[in-house]
This record gives C-alpha cells, sequence and structure tokens, in this order.
C-alpha cells in the first residue's frame, strides 16, 4: 500500500527485503550456537556500558524529551528545511541532488564517480549506501567499493551482510576474522594472529593504501544541519575522517530524514548518541564539514538527499516517529528477540527493533510482513531510545495495517482472521462466552495432572516447548455464581463481605 | 479523570481510617478471560484477598475480554465490540481491579486509542474514564488502599518475575516487592535479569515459538538458578508460559500468581 501514492523503496535493489520471513531465518539463527554466544557476550557487554553512562547524565530524561522535540518539529517542517540546506549547502560550493528512491541514487552517484575519472572509492558511514546497494551498482558499472570502517571491512571482505547497525560484524569473533583477512585482504601476514591489535594492524595497514590512492570517497551522514548546511560523521575509528579529508571529490547519500534544523540542535544530539551506541561519554572522530573549503579538504562536494520510502513513512501519523531514529542502536543492544535471533534474521540492513518498524514502512508492510510481529511487545526499546520512540505502538500499528491490507486485498480470512473473529463474536455476546467456556471445559479430558503435553496446529507451536494448563473443572464465573447463590441461600451473605444481597450499591454515582 | 491520588484524597478524610489503609470499598473484578476460563484460582484468590482486607468484591458478569490479543495480532476492528463491552459492564463501577498487568495495560493504554483509530470518539472518552478507575491489583493494593502488608503466609523460598508490561506499560515499580517482603515466612530471592521478557508476547508465542522458546529457556535458567520453589508475577499468561516450561522439565519449580501468593495464610494456600 502506497499512503497518498507516495513512492516506497523499489523491489529488486538495496537491503530492506529478506529472502523468508523472520521465523524461518530466526529458527536457523537459533540453532547456531557461536552465532548465540557472539551475540549474548557483545550484547550484554554493550547493555552494562550504555546503562552505566546513562546513569551518570542527571538530565537524561530532558535530552530525551529534547531529542524527540527537536525531530518531531524537524519532520513537521521537512519540506522547509530540506530547501533550506540545499540553499545552504548550494551557497557554500557543495552540489545537492534529490534521489526518489534507491535505483536514482545508485544513478546519480555512479555518474558522479565517472564523472571523476575513478574507478575506485572508499567508503565510510554506508548503512545508508548498503540500503539501496549501492556497491553492487557500482561494481556493475566497473567500479569498486572499499569499506573503510573495520567492522564494515570485515563483513565486505567476508562476502557478507552487517547484522548490527553500529557494530556490522558483531556477529563474528576474532577467529572468524583472522580467517577472513587470510583469505581475502592483498598482501596480509601469513603468519598472522588473532590478537586483536594484530588485526587491527593488519586492516590499518591495508586500507592506508586505499586511503592514500583513492580519488573519490563516499560517506553517509549522521546530520546535517539546514541552518548552515553542515554535515555531520560521527565515528570510533578516524577512518571515517580519512574518508571525509583525503579524496578529492567527496559524494554524501543521506537519507532526508537525517535533517536537523539548527547547529544548537546538534548539542543535545552529541550528547544522546555516544552515551546511547558505544556507551561512550563522547564520541572519538567527529566530523563536521559545510561545502568546499579551498584548497583543504575535497574540493568537489555533492550531497545527495534520498527518499526511497521515507516521504510515504511521514504520511503515516502513528508510524513516523520511526523516521526520528538516530541510528545508536541501543534497542538492538536491549532486546531480547535480537539478542537470540540476530541481525540477519531481519533480511534488511536495519535490524533489531528499529528495523522491525522501518523496514516495513519503507518497502510497504506487504514486504516485510513478518517483521512488525517478530517482537513480544516487552517495551525495553522504548526504554532505552534516546529519542523516545515508541517502537511498541508502533508494531501494533504495522499489524493492524497488514491486517487492514489483507482483508481489503481479500487475502482474509486465513485460518488465523477466522480463530479471532470467532474469538471475537464469542467473547461479545452475551451467553456466549459462558457456553463456549463450558465446551473448552471438556479439554480437561485432553489433560494429565492439569497438564497437556501435545495440542493440534496452531497450538502445536505451543505444546513443542511447553505444556499448556488443561482447562479447570469451574470456571471462576461458575464459582462466583455457585457461592452467590449459596449466599442468598444463607441469607445474609455467609462471608460477611462478598454479600451480593446488595447489587448495586458502590456502583458509580452511589456516593455522591 | 480520576487518579489514584485522587481516590486516596477521597478516602482519606473517612474518619477511624487506620494505618493509612482506606475503609471498605466495593472494588468490581476484572478477572481477565484466560484466569475466567484457565486459571480460576486467581480470582478466587484476588476476591478472598479483598475480602480479608474488609473489603467488598463485585463480579459483574457480563465481562468478557479485554481484546488485547486481538489488538496485538492486528485484529482491530474485531477488539472493537470487547473493548465497547469491557466499557459498558465496568464505567458503573467506582474502582476496578485487575489481576494481570498486561490487561490493565490494555485498559489503559490501548482501548482509547483503538476507539479513535476506528473512528469513536465518544467510546474513546468512555474508555478513558474507565481506564482511570481500573487497577492492576498490586497498584490497587499499595496506591489505593494504602497497604502493603497484607497479612499473608507463604513459607517459601520464592522468586519474583516482573512481567514488561507491568513493568514497563503500568510502571508498577517495587510495588509487588513492597507486598511480597511483608509476607510471614515467605523467603524472596532476587531472580537475576528479571526485567528480561520471558518471551511470551501472546500470539508472538506461536507465530515466533522458536524465538520464544529460546528467550523462556534463559529465563527458566535463571529461576532454577534462584533455588527458589515457586516463581511468582502479576500476570497468568506469563505464568502459563513460564510454568509449561517448567513443567515440561519436570523441574520441581512450581508457578503461582501474586494474588495466590497474597492471598495465602497460616490456615491455607490458594
Amino acid at each position: 500500500m502506497t499512503f497518498l501514492g507516495l513512492p516506497q523503496a523499489p523491489r529488486g535493489v538495496g537491503h530492506l527485503r529478506g529472502s523468508e520471513p523472520f521465523p524461518a531465518a530466526a529458527r536457523r539463527a537459533l540453532a547456531d550456537s557461536q552465532l548465540r554466544a557472539n551475540l549474548g557476550r557483545a550484547t550484554a557487554t554493550i547493555r552494562a556500558k550504555r546503562a552505566a553512562v546513562v546513569a551518570e547524565v542527571p538530565d537524561w530524561e530532558q535530552l530525551r524529551d529534547a531529542g524527540a522535540a527537536i525531530k518531531a518539529r524537524t519532520m513537521a517542517g521537512l519540506d522547509g528545511y530540506l530547501e533550506q540546506l540545499e540553499a545552504q549547502v548550494s551557497a557554500r560550493g557543495g552540489t545537492v541532488h534529490w534521489a526518489r528512491d534507491a535505483i536514482e541514487a545508485n544513478q546519480i552517484v555512479t555518474g558522479l564517480v565517472r564523472a571523476a575519472g575513478a574507478t575506485e572509492a572508499v567508503k565510510v558511514k554506508s548503512l545508508v549506501t548498503d540500503e539501496i546497494g549501492l556497491n553492487e551498482a557500482l561494481a556493475a558499472a566497473g567500479i569498486q567499493a572499499f569499506e573503510t570502517d573495520l567492522a564494515e571491512l570485515i563483513v565486505q571482505l567476508g562476502r557478507d551482510w552487517p547484522s548490527h547497525i553500529l557494530v556490522p560484524a558483531i556477529h563474528r569473533n576474532r577467529a572468524e576474522i583472522r580467517q577472513i583477512f587470510l583469505r581475502e585482504m592483498d598482501g596480509v601476514d601469513p603468519g598472522l594472529t588473532d590478537d586483536p591489535a594484530a588485526l587491527a594492524e593488519a586492516a590499518r595497514v591495508y586500507l592506508r593504501r586505499k586511503f592514500l590512492s583513492a580519488r573519490v570517497g563516499i560517506s553517509g551522514a549522521n546530520f546535517a544541519v539546514a541552518q548552515t548546511g553542515t554535515l555531520c560523521v560521527v565515528e570510533s575509528e578516524g577512518n571515517g575522517r580519512m574518508c571525509l579529508t583525503l579524496p578529492d571529490t567527496l559524494i554524501t547519500v543521506m537519507g532526508i530524514e537525517k535533517l536537523i534544523p539548527t547547529w544548537a540542535d546538534l548539542g543535545v544530539f552529541l550528547q544522546l548518541l555516544p552515551r546511547s551506541s558505544t556507551g561512550e561519554r563522547m564520541n572519538p572522530y567527529t566530523s563536521m564539514w559545510t561545502g568546499v573549503t579551498p584548497g583543504d579538504g575535497p574540493q568537489d562536494f555533492h550531497l545527495v538527499l534520498l527518499d526511497n520510502g521515507r516521504t510515504a513513512a511521514l504520511a503515516s501519523a502513528a508510524g513516523r516517529s520511526a523516521l526520528h531514529c538516530i541510528r545508536c542502536s541501543a534497542c538492538l543492544n536491549v532486546c531480547p528477540v535480537y539478542e537470540r535471533a540476530g541481525g540477519h534474521a531481519y533480511g534488511s540492513v536495519y535490524p533489531g527493533p528499529i528495523g522491525a518498524v522501518l523496514s516495513p514502512q519503507l518497502t510497504g508492510v506487504q514486504d516485510n510482513a513478518s517483521l512488525p510481529y517478530a517482537s513480544s511487545l516487552c517495551g525495553a526499546c522504548y526504554d532505552v531510545c534516546p529519542v523516545k520512540i515508541d517502537i511498541p505502538s508502533i508494531l501494533v500499528d504495522l499489524r493492524a495495517r497488514h491486517v487492514e491490507e489483507r482483508r481489503r486485498e481479500h487475502v482474509l480470512p486465513g485460518p488465523e482472521a477466522v480463530t479471532m473473529a470467532a474469538a471475537a463474536w464469542v467473547m461479545a455476546g452475551g451467553v456466549r462466552y459462558p457456553a463456549a467456556q463450558r465446551a473448552a471445559g471438556a479439554g480437561r479430558l485432553l489433560g494429565r495432572q492439569g497438564r497437556i503435553r501435545r495440542l493440534p496446529p496452531p497450538l502445536s507451536a505451543w505444546t513443542s516447548a511447553r505444556d499448556a494448563p488443561a482447562p479447570p473443572a469451574q470456571s471462576f464465573r461458575q464459582w462466583w455464581a455457585k457461592r452467590e447463590a449459596g449466599q442468598r441461600e444463607a441469607g445474609q451473605g455467609g462471608t460477611g463481605h462478598g454479600g451480593s444481597g446488595r447489587r448495586g450499591a458502590g456502583r458509580r454515582g452511589d456516593r455522591a | 479523570m480520576i487518579t489514584a491520588g485522587f481516590l486516596r484524597a477521597k478516602w482519606g478524610n473517612i474518619p477511624g481510617r487506620e494505618r493509612g489503609e482506606a475503609e471498605c470499598m466495593r472494588i468490581a473484578l476484572f478477572v481477565t478471560c484466560l484466569a475466567d476460563t484457565l486459571y480460576p484460582d486467581v480470582g478466587r484468590a484476588t476476591v478472598a484477598l479483598l475480602e480479608r482486607l474488609g473489603h467488598q468484591v463485585d463480579f459483574p458478569a457480563a465481562q468478557a475480554c479485554c481484546g488485547q490479543m486481538h489488538v496485538n495480532t492486528g485484529y482491530q476492528r474485531e477488539a472493537l465490540p470487547l473493548i465497547r463491552r469491557h466499557v459498558a459492564v465496568f464505567e458503573e463501577h467506582d474502582v476496578v481491579v485487575v489481576p494481570s498487568g498486561s490487561c490493565a495495560g490494555s485498559i489503559r493504554h490501548q482501548h482509547a486509542e483503538v476507539a479513535r483509530r476506528l473512528g469513536d470518539e465518544r467510546l474513546a472518552r468512555r474508555a478513558e474514564a474507565v481506564a482511570a478507575r481500573t487497577f492492576e491489583l498490586s497498584e490497587l493494593l499499595t496506591d489505593v488502599l494504602g497497604v502493603e502488608d497484607v497479612g499473608a503466609y507463604y513459607p517459601h523460598r520464592v522468586t519474583y518475575h516482573p512481567t514488561c508490561h507491568s513493568l514497563r506499560v503500568l510502571r508498577v515499580g517495587d510495588r509487588p516487592l513492597r507486598l511480597l517482603r511483608h509476607v510471614a515466612g515467605l523467603d524472596l530471592v532476587e531472580l537475576p535479569d528479571a526485567d528480561v521478557c520471558c518471551g511470551f508476547g501472546g500470539t508472538f508465542a506461536v507465530k515466533n515459538a522458536d524465538t520464544s522458546t529460546a528467550m523462556l529457556a534463559d529465563k527458566m535458567r535463571n529461576v532454577l538458578g534462584t533455588g527458589a520453589q515457586a516463581c511468582t508475577a502479576g500476570d497468568s499468561s506469563c505464568l502459563m508460559h513460564i510454568g509449561g516450561g517448567l513443567s515440561r522439565l519436570r523441574a520441581g519449580v512450581k508457578t503461582i500468581h501474586l494474588a495466590q501468593v497474597l492471598a495465602s495464610t497460616r490456615a491455607g494456600e490458594r
């Protein structure tokens, strides 16, 4: 479904859609004991770090409120702010390009790299370019892209996909990384050990050659300030800064929602982001640039503003706050589903709780129909979100949109819809519920010692690992009715307090 | 809007009130469809507990289901008649108690929203009024009735699982723990990673059975690690999930609803 005919992320390009539904992908991930150990350790460590540094900030809740308010204000006036950004970037020597979707963005970037006469490019902050599948598009045009963020490099060399927003190689341990480097890295020392310092040094030597030779850098962006036209990238390694400063040509691809109105707003997010994401008090490398500075850094700067379904998401009152996300990944680290199923199970570059609300809105719910259900609605994500995105409520809304869509397309009623309708019919209709309850009481016959060990599908999914309770001989309402009858017979209400003789007393209005 | 503070202030003026406890109140019980059908002991314990504390319990027989399962699975249209019915049944009652954090959460945070989404503003306002007078059991006891020591006796080693919707939707905080700490004979042991979801999540437990089971495995490991004889919580649904897993393992640890612990006395366990 499209909102008001707005375009969504096109099929067949980029990485927002998985090849199989979440439950099937998760099932495979759950069986991988190495993955479970890697994820459990990594998320527990970063959760503890985040909690400690967040607890240090006395006005953390006010900061979250400020972050949420700035983002809400930005979204409400996005058209005006984007034009302000375009004017500021252009006035300072940059060129702004508008990309409706992944296909247009890839064409624009490919054309720019070609125009620069390059066949290689170094990349950093690659999440959004992974969203649109830029590396594949460049490869098809004979241009080789080199990821320079250490984790992105590991993922790229391993011909793998990122499984975490902040720690793309969270699913790999150092032994696996050593194997990948030995296999894929040009000129690597064959005696490489899995010592973290040795692995980092190998990557450093490899990347330094790329930095010094590349004529084009391609980046994403964490923020863009409409007021000044300033772009901002935060990172931890310094590789990003080399990408952003050494090449002659810099091309930045940015989702239109990354905008913030003023320079002062940036201060709020530079406090919220590092504590929420890496559990650091301050971000190590914060690079900011405004257009082109003659004689210093890239002399040719292009900003590609990407929609790819964002305007469509903005049209939904219930879902638009997903666009407030600053990609800190705190929700991934705290999510019990993510921790067990891992990032690949979500089938999108945006995994975890935020991915489950973002990907279906960018692609249309029908193309990511299992993601809104990939949550127990435990709410841990909402509690840690630095911009207070109410992810559980958006998930519930997306589930409703999915059901409504299927109803419109006459895919429903399926078995689930029939069950839901039947349950509602029984529950909403006076005597039908007690009657159904009595019928369910017959289920007692399935149980032994109050337990049922096996139920037919779809409830077999429950009894595959859990016993189910056998219905009791008497429902609560049957017990209550008997007790009331007994008390009426006894005359004055046997228990002294639970008397039903004065039914109606204590209802609303009696006290007035 | 009537809040717990408003109610407390109101009853605060009643003469003869001692130790901050409210005078005899009439409390309507929304027992929840799950407890009604599968866990009647939870409803009976809630009645016994409130009556023991000197209050009167009504059970409006026309009640059914809050519709949370429908809403959370995407079937809001089907949930609407359930919400309409719930509101009609309970809007004439001053105070409503629910022995479930997630059903209370649904009443408080979903009913009005769903009604509004489906264009029934009048129902949304009525739902908000009912929600403001609806309390989860531990909230009712501590905030409205002003009691933490309910005079219970339960001589067992017990661990408490806070359940996500009690914790993060209702924000009951340490209310259940305060109640449990006053139970005579009860040895309360802390549950590691208590605030992590047990993996139930309504239809999530069936739609994503493998992930749900993986979460359950970790919850059970933590429960068993405490050496507790019983795991208690304020939600029959989460307990059905945890208890179903423990039972399958023949772990010898039972699950018991908070209402049943608090209703137990020297005269007998619930």
